[in-house]
């Protein structure tokens, strides 16, 4: 068997706060996964310190990384292996991204159901995280019908739902925590075009959104509201709502029709040159979201779009992270049940007080939680904020946030999590014992850790 | 764990009584902090800080450390590193010495040299050492503004400053853009043990402002620090103060 390739590297997250030192493999092969999670299983000891199973590197925190310990990255195993058009499914190794997915599914009449805001995202974070998107109805792993797990104690198992249901959903939104999942099989939908018939409306205020959220009557499957976080008084959370569905052949201007299917690459450009490295503040920001805000037209209107447009605009900027300079900027994303709509509508309050500036808050809802031991979702409103990390008093503003979220029975996430305090998380996430449990059970020795689990004590 | 906005859950003083560091510990006992770890000469004279800290609700060890007995070092380290992840050391003993006596004293000379500056170098590599294979965390320094214009009034503790603050740079260098911080401290007349029955300088601060800055260069992850703020600008410009307006301002 050969060996996987290996070097030491400094890894950070998205949001480019929490450098730490790994030594990162590449293996090509699953079975090459067991030894080196073997090599490096704790001992108790500072010297081991375990692995965890690392994607693209786009949750925001420090999930993906193992500071003195190794990282078994997916980036050579990102084949995709089978697709089972009468079932509808779809076999793949876990670094497969969802770009390459959409590029491979859609000219083929398929969908992966659950895609994220941005299409640089691997099947196994989209796994280890239960990833969500504009869709309400499910998160990543509802649509995950099995998978192979290489778990330290008990070796490579086939996990399912349905087999062996405690597993399977400790590994979802797991964190990476239970095992390096190897290959995966995805339930699609299927869909007759590679459009989106996308319905943009401006709302005035955070109440006329949220409204207009809720109302059903267009039958979208998809929703996101665009939040401008400056905008304060009467004019907080003024935003822009998108509904949007897959278009129909019948949608298409007549030359589309002829080859509804054809998908191409989405355009790229590079962070916009006004805006210098670290150069963000209030008043970039402002003219940012102005900019966005203006954009749209000021009545609702109806427009057909490619699926990266709709579901992935900020991958069209290269490198935006690099507006908040070299000190980062973390995201804060929360959800709260329905009926808990004032959480929302203070915490943008609040934010809008500190002067913090947002250059992107995003407005979804969900209408189902799953079973997930550690997942995210519930049904309520999730609001997602960036923050740039040397904002004065930033933890404590957060915290206070927390503190909300969790008397209004909701949670933060953890995928883009990098602060929270460890008796808040654990709060948030009341089937955290039984995930320790299983956990216990797949891997009594720690030989899976990341600087995340070490943070919150996981 | 250091989170993303420069809290840390644990801390190792060498110096644990030493008063800006306790100042530190307890700011930073009201953000994140679990485990405290007093270094110490003698540790039955630091229960008093001890229970202090705990009183915020931070789980304090105290152990054996002496800065001039460099053969204990690597062992000490050793020790420190074995069983749990330190985020942050902050090396923060020193003295001042009587340079009245030294500057006849060689022997005294040498007590303070090694002390302040021997002695961190005989830790400060092991503990970076241990930090790098630990694969992040915090080593902030004690240095002084005495390191960047060296004044006659106590010019051995000054020059001993300023080999450890060039060493801290060093160090700082070797590490940058890996999970290792390394950071140098430098504080204008801090009202302390240390300073008690000297006349203030001028921009004397308070051992909170020093922690304030601290904790504000470990979030920002900056190389060097001033404590107050002011002295970033203050110090170079007394930097090329011509030597004999220097000594008279000094005499
Ligand atoms: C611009 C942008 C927009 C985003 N929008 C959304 C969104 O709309 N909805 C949403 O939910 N998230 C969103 N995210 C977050 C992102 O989807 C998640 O953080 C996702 O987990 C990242 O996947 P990754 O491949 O980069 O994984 P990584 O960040 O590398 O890893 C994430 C977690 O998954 C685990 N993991 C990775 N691979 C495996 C594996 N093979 N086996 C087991 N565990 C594994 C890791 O250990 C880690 O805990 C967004 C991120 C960005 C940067
Ligand atoms: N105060 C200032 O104006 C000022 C200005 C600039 C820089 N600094 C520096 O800041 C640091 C902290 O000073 P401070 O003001 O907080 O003074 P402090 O309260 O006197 O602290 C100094 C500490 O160093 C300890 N120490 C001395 N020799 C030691 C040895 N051999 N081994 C172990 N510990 C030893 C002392 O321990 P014991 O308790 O056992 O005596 C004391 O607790 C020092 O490095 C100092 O040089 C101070």
């Amino acid at each position: 068997m050969s060996t996987p390739l290996v070097r030491h590297e400094t890894l950070q997250g998205w949001g480019r706060t929490s450098p730490s030192e790994s030594t990162v493999y590449e293996p090509d092969s699953e079975f090459q996964v067991p030894a080196i999670l073997e090599a490096w299983e704790s001992d108790g000891g500072a010297q081991r310190r375990g692995s965890i199973a690392r994607g693209l590197g786009r949750s925001y925190g420090d999930a993906a990384q193992n500071a003195g310990g190794a990282v078994v990255s997916s980036a050579a195993l990102s084949r995709i292996l089978e697709l089972d058009r009468a079932a509808a499914t779809v076999r793949v190794e876990p670094g497969v991204s969802i770009e390459a997915l959409l590029k491979f599914l859609v000219p083929r009449g398929f969908f992966p159901t659950v895609i994220p805001g941005t299409g640089i995202v691997s099947v196994g974070g989209g796994i280890g995280a239960d990833i969500h998107g504009k869709f309400r109805h499910g998160s990543f792993c509802d649509f995950v019908d099995s998978a192979t797990l290489v778990t330290p104690a008990l070796g490579p198992m086939r996990i399912s739902a349905e087999t062996n249901a405690d597993v399977f959903w400790a590994t979802a939104g797991g964190m990476g925590l239970t095992g390096v999942v190897t290959e995966a099989t995805l339930r699609l939908h299927r869909i007759a075009t590679s459009q989106m018939r996308v319905d943009t409306t401006r709302c005035r205020d955070i109440d006329d959104c949220m409204t207009a959220m809720m109302d059903d009557s267009r039958g979208e499957r998809y929703s996101v509201a665009w939040i401008d976080c400056l905008a304060n008084g009467a004019n907080l959370g003024r935003s822009i709502l998108e509904t949007a569905v897959h278009a129909t052949v019948g949608d298409l201007p007549a030359e589309r029709a002829r080859d509804p299917l054809a998908y191409g690459a989405g355009l790229s450009v590079s962070a916009p040159p006004w805006m210098p490295n670290g150069l963000l503040n209030s008043w970039t920001v402002k003219a940012f979201n102005e900019l966005w805000f203006r954009k749209s037209p000021k009545r609702p209107h109806r427009t057909t779009v490619s699926i990266p447009t709709f579901f992935h605009p900020l991958d069209m900027v290269k490198g935006w992270p690099s507006i908040y300079g070299r000190h980062g900027f973390v995201q804060y994303q929360f959800v709260v049940p329905y009926g808990h709509e004032h959480v929302v509508r203070i915490i943008l309050e609040r934010l809008s007080a500190a002067k913090c500036a947002s250059f992107l808050a995003v407005l979804k809802r969900f209408e189902t939680s799953n079973a997930g031991l550690l997942s995210f979702p519930m049904p309520g409103w999730t609001l997602a904020l960036d923050v740039p990390a040397m904002h004065p008093g930033l933890n404590k503003i957060l915290d206070a946030f927390d503190d909300l979220v969790l008397e209004a029975d909701g949670r933060v996430y953890l995928a883009k999590d990098a602060r929270v305090a460890p008796q808040r998380f654990a709060a948030m996430y009341p089937h955290l014992e039984r995930w320790r449990e299983v956990r216990a059970r797949l891997d009594p020795n720690c030989a899976l850790q990341s600087d995340l689990s070490r943070r919150l004590g996981l | 764990m250091r989170d993303a906005l420069g809290d840390v859950q644990s801390v190792l003083v060498l110096g644990g009584r030493s008063e800006i560091a306790l100042a530190t510990v307890h700011l930073l006992a009201g953000q994140r902090l679990q485990r405290a770890v007093l270094a110490v000469r003698n540790p039955k004279a630091a229960s008093e800080e001890a229970d202090r800290i705990r009183a915020a609700g931070v789980s304090v060890d105290v152990v054996k450390f002496d800065a001039a007995d460099t053969e204990s070092h690597a062992a000490f380290v050793a020790a420190m590193f074995t069983d749990r992840d330190i985020d942050l050391v902050l090396v923060a003993f020193g003295i001042v010495g009587d340079q009245a006596q030294a500057d006849h004293d060689a022997q005294h000379a040498l007590e303070i040299v090694h002390t302040n500056f021997q002695g961190a170098v005989s830790v400060l590599i092991p503990i970076a050492d241990a930090m790098s294979r630990q694969g992040h965390g915090t080593i902030a320094v004690l240095s002084s503004v005495a390191a960047v214009r060296p004044r006659r009034a106590n010019f051995v503790y000054s020059s001993s400053k300023a080999g450890l603050d060039a060493f801290t740079n060093g160090l700082a260098d070797m590490y940058a853009g890996t999970g290792v911080h390394v950071m140098a401290v430098r504080p204008g007349f801090v009202a302390t043990r240390m300073t008690t029955g000297m006349k203030p300088a001028p921009f004397a601060t308070t051992t909170d402002v020093v922690a304030r800055a601290i904790v504000d260069g470990i979030r920002a992850r900056s190389t060097v620090v001033y404590a107050p703020a002011i002295l970033r600008f203050v110090m170079p410009a007394l930097q090329i103060v011509p030597r004999f307006v220097w000594r008279k301002m000094r005499a």
